[in-house]
């Protein structure tokens, strides 16, 4: 089928970007959205034309890696899917396809749809785990953890920190990504000690980081490839009322921002 | 050169105890002046950076990726093993220690393998402790699964996704230790020479991703963690940025490749639909538990699969291993999917596929359970072929997706260059020729928590460090020829794409040292990759520069390593005249078709060591012995 591209193209954060379009005459239906964007890098290599430069690697929907906004929704039209796994088969022929990269104030811009998204690591180094250095742990099951309770864990540990919760968020809000792992580790036993302290530092660290915040809007779980439920943010704000309530003497400081870097 | 393993005297059950006992210890107040790289942030990378951070090491750790959380073990799906006995199915340290250099018909050393089997416990204990959210049962405990390979239920797992929670715990705990300032974290950078100094392995040579600046990183030991080869195949079911240039490089300046050869077929991905088709996907081998494995009785049947009676459906796996049915190792599963396919019985389009077909379980279990277990596995499946497997079985064919081969290390993980440790599936060291479900999880977990921070500590208390800086020729010679390469892979401008000669590599190294070789076809593969190689040195294009984000130019370096391995993963298998696990030449079988051994003559460790570009490289060889497991006739029927 016959498909038209029209891809941003900016080759760094200080050039100006466009948006350039691209015909392709030949897209089998059968293939995944980047490997339709291969299949142009490998013609725009033989023009001798610089090809569109986007992030990817496991392309089977699980690394985080991969990512942009195609006609306006992150990750595309199909729900629960990454662009690595979002097939051809969905579009029509002759549809034209918009694909720009996240735009949030949090993630710079590198290269055309690849953009920084360290600001999320920052968020998980301020306390997004379990403070057990290696040969502290007791014998695994000395500590009986619930099915409903592990299956409500594993339902937010999915988070592939893919950012399109922020580039779907009208605030560019990461609370959807926070609170997934807030809610991943504070609902364990094994994350239960310091709980509150990981609510009061991660917050802080998103507060940092230029994210904006949450207005319950919901375009982020819209989005989320991996659909975690917006719980996870009521969870991250009961944990941080009452982390604030109680433990006012102890601030956190967050590390550097990811602008100030840049 | 001798190899010297470093294997413990005395009994194999107390060898890791008395390795341990025997080894040196750095002064808790000495630590932070010692200064280690890491190259690598997946399971083995990432838990030997946070553990060695925790331990109060100074360590810088590398990756490529955007973020030490995309590592490619993030992709694992079906589990861990642990030796726990959980279920109380007679599982044992033993077992685990037996069936998996059984499993690897016998071309793993066995004193690695034991540690190996004696610390699973403890990586389950560790990743529970973290939060990683494994499956339980009603009751709260730990739920436990069998897995290809296995009689008894020893595989730990979170749903589909194992490896991505436990690489996420690895994560956290590196990203606690860079929070105290222990890890210094460097993404998006590339590993593209090894700095040896007076025969030591004293940093690495990287360039910048993002703005293409070479950079110098010294440090007192140096740890590979790089991952596997997998991508020389090009279609494999690895990441598309997983590459063997660290190791390879690390190979030039004098570290032994071990069994090159050695590269895993996966029975269950989904087949290959089209010229343009990047990569491989798998599908866990957790779901041949309930799955069962069938063809059409009649070659090229053109009917559907639902409108084939029961009566004229072979279950080929059930049929010729009736003990072990569809839970035979991968690489007699993989082996006889293609033995199906290459007799015409395959279906799908092209004929390379066979049914995994769950409408049995799916009658006795209920459709509920089966979408509990495996329920992310068919969403994938679904959105990649648009059919529905809880309706019309899936098709699957074997790819390539685990290599056992890598650089030789001793028992103490490190290479024949002291300084330089290597780890997970980057070394060579635990898993034969073939590797059982569920065990490479468990493989980079215990290197890289638990058996690294031993012995590096060891090296670094044994052994003085003269200062080394930028003006050391070894250091500028290594910065030069880095340079000279990207330069010159920039200059050819020709008219092919990297891409282009990536996949033609990929396809003869697929059809002549794949699922099955020959003497001959390896003889023939060799002068196809070397004349497509001069080809590439002369004719690829690579554009942009690079002093900026350039994925061509990445993946340019790659391919170049990539074809220098492949040329050398034939001469390995050539010089291996028998069939053992993965490694099946086909003049080496048995009458009934399985792979025949020949321990008389090929029961060691084939470890490559380089010569220059022009001389073909030595092999060293590596006796295995055998006390606690004899090697025999590997038997699943």
């Amino acid at each position: 089928m016959k498909l038209t591209l029209k891809i941003w193209r900016q080759k760094n954060r200080n050039e100006k970007g466009v948006f350039v379009k691209y015909p392709m005459n030949d897209v089998d239906p059968e293939m995944s959205m980047l490997e339709c964007l291969d299949v142009l890098n490998e013609s725009l290599i033989l023009r001798g034309e610089v090809p569109v430069a986007f992030e990817h690697d496991c392309r089977e929907g699980i690394c985080g890696s991969c990512g942009f906004v195609i006609n306006g929704v992150a990750h595309g039209p199909e729900r629960g899917t990454t662009a690595c796994q979002l097939s051809m088969r969905h579009f029509k022929d002759g549809d034209e396809l918009t694909l720009e990269p996240w735009r949030a104030k949090a993630f710079p811009l590198v290269k055309d749809l690849v953009v920084n998204r360290r600001a999320l690591d920052h968020i998980i180094e301020a306390g997004g785990y379990v403070s057990v250095s290696t040969g502290q742990a007791p014998e695994g099951n000395t500590l009986p953890v619930g099915k409903e309770i592990a299956d409500q864990s594993m339902d937010a540990a999915a988070c592939i920190g893919c950012g399109a919760c922020v580039a779907a968020c009208p605030n560019a809000s990461a609370a959807l990504f926070t609170g997934a792992k807030i809610t991943h580790l504070g609902v364990l036993p094994q994350g239960e000690p310091e709980r509150e302290r990981r609510a009061l530092s991660m917050v802080a660290q998103m507060n940092a980081e230029a994210f904006g915040n949450c207005t319950s809007i919901g375009e982020c779980t819209g989005v989320c490839p991996k659909e975690i439920p917006l719980e996870v943010i009521a969870n991250m704000n009961r944990d941080y009322v009452c982390a604030s309530f109680k433990r006012r003497e102890d601030l956190p400081t967050p590390v550097a921002p990811v602008l100030q870097h840049t | 050169m001798k190899l010297d393993a470093r294997i413990p005297s005395g009994p194999i059950q107390e060898a890791w105890a008395k390795a341990c006992f025997d080894m040196k210890l750095v002064n808790p107040a000495n630590k932070r002046k010692h200064s280690v790289i890491v190259v690598g942030s997946g399971l083995a990378g990432g838990a030997a950076a946070a553990s060695l951070g925790e331990l109060g090491y100074n360590v810088k750790c590398f990756c490529f990726q955007d973020s030490p959380r995309r590592a490619h073990s993030i992709a694992a799906q079906g589990g861990i093993n642990a030796a726990k006995n959980y279920p109380n199915d007679g599982e044992s340290v033993f077992r685990l220690f037996y069936d998996t250099v059984k499993g690897g018909d016998f071309r793993a050393r066995e004193a690695n393998v034991y540690r190996l089997a004696q610390i699973s416990g403890k990586i389950i204990d560790q990743c529970v402790a973290q939060g990683v959210p494994f499956a339980r049962e009603y009751g709260g405990s730990l739920a436990n699964r069998s897995f290809g390979g296995a009689q008894v239920s020893r595989t730990f797992y979170a749903r589909g996704q194992t490896g991505q929670q436990l690489l996420l715990g690895a994560y956290q705990a590196l990203e606690r230790q860079v929070h105290a300032g222990s890890v210094t974290m460097i993404p998006r950078t590339e590993m593209l020479d090894l700095i040896v100094v007076d025969g030591q392995a004293r940093g690495i040579v990287t360039r910048s991703l993002i703005t293409g600046e070479f950079n110098v990183h010294i440090a007192d030991a140096v740890i590979l963690a790089s991952g596997g080869y997998s991508n020389v195949y090009y279609l494999s079911t690895n990441a598309k940025g997983s590459n063997v240039t660290a190791s390879w490089r690390a190979y030039k300046r004098g570290a032994l490749f071990a069994n090159p050869c050695f590269t895993q077929i996966h029975p269950t991905c989904i087949p290959v639909s089209g010229d343009y088709q990047s990569k491989l996907t798998l599908m866990s081998e957790s779901l041949r538990n309930d799955g069962r494995i069938w063809v059409p009785k009649k070659k090229g049947d053109p009917r559907p699969p639902n409108e084939i009676p029961e009566e004229e459906r072979d279950y080929y796996l059930e049929r010729r291993y009736p003990s072990f049915g569809n839970l035979v190792p991968r690489d007699v599963a993989s082996r006889n999917a293609k033995a199906m396919c290459d007799e015409g019985y395959g279906v799908g389009k092209s004929g390379l596929g066979v049914y995994l077909d769950f409408s049995e379980s799916i009658a006795r279990l209920g459709e509920k359970t089966v979408r509990e277990r495996y329920g992310n596995l068919f969403d994938m499946y679904q959105r990649i072929t648009d059919e529905n497997p809880y309706k019309t079985p899936m098709r699957i064919y074997p790819a390539i997706h685990y290599t056992m081969g890598g650089l030789w290390v001793d028992y103490q993980l490190q290479s024949n260059i002291p300084g330089l440790f290597v780890l997970g599936e980057a070394n060579f060291s635990d898993h034969g020729a073939n590797r059982l479900g569920a065990s490479a999880l468990m493989q980079g977990l215990s290197d890289g928590y638990f058996i690294i921070p031993y012995t590096v500590g060891n090296y670094l208390a044994s052994n003085k460090f003269a200062k080394v800086d930028e003006s050391n020729p070894a250091v500028q010679e290594a910065v030069t020829a880095v340079k000279t390469k990207i330069d010159k892979l920039l200059s050819i401008k020709g008219n092919r794409t990297v891409d282009s000669f990536h996949r033609e590599l990929g396809k003869i190294v697929w059809d002549y040292c794949g699922m099955a070789r020959t003497a001959e076809g390896l003889e023939v593969a060799i002068q196809k990759i070397r004349a497509l190689r001069d080809e590439y040195w002369q004719n690829v294009t690579v554009p942009g520069s690079g002093d900026d984000l350039n994925e061509s130019l990445e993946k340019a370096g790659r391919v170049a390593d990539f074809f220098e391995l492949a040329e050398l993963m034939c001469i390995d298998a050539l010089d291996r005249n028998e069939s053992c696990g993965g490694h099946f030449r086909e003049e080496y079988q048995t009458p009934d078709g399985e792979a025949q051994r020949d321990d008389e003559r090929y029961s060691y460790v084939a470890a490559w060591g380089y010569n220059g570009p022009d001389a073909p490289p030595e092999l060293i060889k590596e006796p295995l012995t055998f006390e606690y497991v004899h090697p025999s006739q590997r038997s699943y029927k």
